[in-house]
């Protein structure tokens, strides 16, 4: 049941895609998520898109995890569609019922929007679905470096979010296998009024944070064993190299950008 | 209830895991099995042999891929209803249940089950204090909040949960994994008492050979998601071959009788518990054949 989650779900490979530089791959996400900002018209959306659609082909990735991803977001976009497609006047009336009116530009903008929306998730997804979150963090405590010197815990927070996701799959078997035992028990979650519902979480949530304050108070001790004190001085197993296909990565990223802002100047 | 038809049988029982997906995974394949009234089965096999996964679909926690699960020859999925209702006559306890104790005393979580099932008021109370006497729990330790527990103790109490439902099957996973000695052994007597009392069924999963020899009149072998085995603990003790090869072991009683009888001594090849082996030595001692 939980086990399904698919967000953010890391699909092991072997492609380009995966081989980059976590770094790379980080910062060419921002590069696609500002270009997609910039992009205005048909034109340069076709052109981010064309740049998403290479990249998950590259990459291996199903098209059934790209959708799967989108649905827990449909309502979202489904009503960022409609009020867009309601509240934009301009351009000439298609539809005059009642008090609704749908102009040209509304449907324009409701269609980019519900685009723009889809193709920010997919970009997003296609970074976590090529790169393992331990490459994810590492990447970012590299990134940050430099705020080291203005005295911001860069390593500590780094680990923080490393345990923190290494131990997300854990905490979700271990619902699982409480849920289980509470059902086994007769313990019922899906009938009953939301407030029975929501007291029906408290035989879950006690010996849920129970377990995770006990695996917490273990890793602290395990990590005191082994003589962790925190990033200073500490050498890295797996040291990050940017490589050849990590330059044509960013040129390709410069082109994309500069595809785009050409296309805007255009008025295209 | 008549005690020559099954309270619980499955038929046919296949579960994919993730079915659809790159992590699809066959847990257990076209498994038909039995279980009567007043029987004491132990299952046996190696780790990711579907031991869990079997029994998490006698009670309707899994929902099988195809295949059916009866109580009392009736289909558990046949309604909503019917399915819940079989969780109080089914009672499973995981492996290492006290990691499931929730309420401020034990009493009220020992009448968590109960009380699911709409018991209240004194037969409640009786419940639960006829669940805490069958694992030893003492009165003055029901009003203690659980958490203040020895680990042994804890596993009493989420073991007496699931007994106040006062089940007709009780299913355990591995009961007695992380206890010292005498906490293994009064468990597993307070394990008995209940099925004698209640002339329950009890399954019970187990990595001890010693354990499962001792305790079960039936053994249930699984491999690879199938049943390999399912006789007498002295018959499966027999092909110590083939548990071998599944990544089992026989009882260590049962592995000196076998060095012995290779050794050329004339002992019998169906030891698999130490009293049984002492009293066919006395037997041979005395002169008697065996």
């Amino acid at each position: 049941m939980l086990k399904d989650i698919t967000l953010g779900q890391f699909f092991p490979g072997k492609t380009v895609v995966h081989r980059l530089d976590p770094r790379t791959k980080l910062l060419l996400l921002i590069v696609y998520i500002v270009a997609l900002f910039l992009a205005k018209s048909y034109f340069s959306y076709g052109l981010v898109l064309a740049f998403l659609i290479a990249v998950t082909l590259l990459g291996k990735i199903p098209w059934k995890a790209m959708t799967r991803g989108l649905k827990p977001m449909l309502i979202f976009i489904i009503f960022t569609a409609l009020l867009n497609l309601f509240y934009t006047k301009g351009g000439t009336l298609l539809v005059d019922w009642w008090i609704f009116e749908i102009w040209s530009d509304g449907v324009r903008t409701a269609f980019f929007m519900v685009l723009r929306i889809m193709m920010l998730i997919c970009g997003t997804f296609l970074l976590t679905y090529t790169t393992s979150p331990i490459a994810l963090t590492d990447a970012l405590e590299r990134l940050l470096n430099p705020l080291k010197k203005i005295h911001v815990p860069v390593h500590e927070l780094a680990m923080m979010m490393s345990i923190a996701l290494r131990f997300i799959p854990t905490l979700i078997e271990e619902t699982d296998k409480i849920i289980s035992a509470q059902k086994a028990r007769g313990a019922d979650f899906e009938t009953g009024s939301i407030i029975r519902r929501a007291k029906a979480l408290i035989p879950i949530l006690v010996p849920l944070f129970v377990s995770a304050f006990r695996r917490a108070d273990e890793l602290a001790t395990a990590m005191e064993c082994r003589c962790y004190h925190g990033g200073e001085g500490r050498t890295r197993l797996k040291v990050l190299r940017y490589a050849r296909i990590d330059l044509f990565a960013f040129f390709v990223g410069a082109l994309l950008l500069a595809g785009v802002i050409v296309l805007r100047r255009f008025g295209l | 209830m008549d005690p020559t038809k099954p309270i619980i049988e499955v038929q046919d029982l296949t579960h994919i895991y993730s079915a659809g997906t790159p992590f699809e995974h066959t847990a257990i394949e076209h498994i038909s099995l039995s279980f009567h009234p007043g029987e004491l089965v132990g299952v046996i096999g190696h780790t990711g042999s579907g031991k869990s996964t079997l029994i998490q679909h006698l009670n309707g926690l899994l929902k099988p891929t195809s295949g059916k699960v009866l109580y009392k020859g009736e289909d558990i999925w046949k309604d909503k209803k019917f399915t819940h209702s079989v969780r109080g006559k089914v009672g499973l306890v995981f492996q290492y249940p006290e990691y499931q104790l929730f309420e401020e005393t034990c009493w009220k979580d020992i009448a968590f089950g109960p009380k699911n099932q709409g018991i209240s008021g004194d037969e409640l109370d009786a419940r639960v204090r006829r669940a805490a006497g069958f694992v030893g729990i003492s009165e003055e330790l029901l009003e203690k909040s659980p958490f203040d527990l020895s680990g042994g103790q804890k596993r009493r109490v989420a073991i007496a949960g699931v007994i106040a439902m006062e089940p007709d099957v009780l299913i355990l996973d591995e009961p007695t994994a992380g206890l010292d000695a005498a906490g293994r052994d009064s468990i597993l007597e307070n394990i008995r008492a209940y099925q004698q009392a209640q002339n329950a069924a009890v399954i019970m999963v187990s990595h001890s050979m010693e354990e499962v020899a001792a305790l079960c009149s039936r053994l249930v072998v699984m491999n690879r998601g199938t049943v390999a085995m399912d006789n007498t603990p002295a018959d499966v003790f027999t092909c110590a071959d083939k548990l071998t090869e599944m990544g089992l072991s026989v009882p260590q009683v049962t592995s000196v009788f076998a060095l012995l009888r290779a050794k050329g001594l004339d002992v019998p090849p169906d030891v698999y518990t130490v009293r049984y082996a002492v009293a066919r030595l006395l037997e041979r001692k005395e002169g008697r054949p065996c």
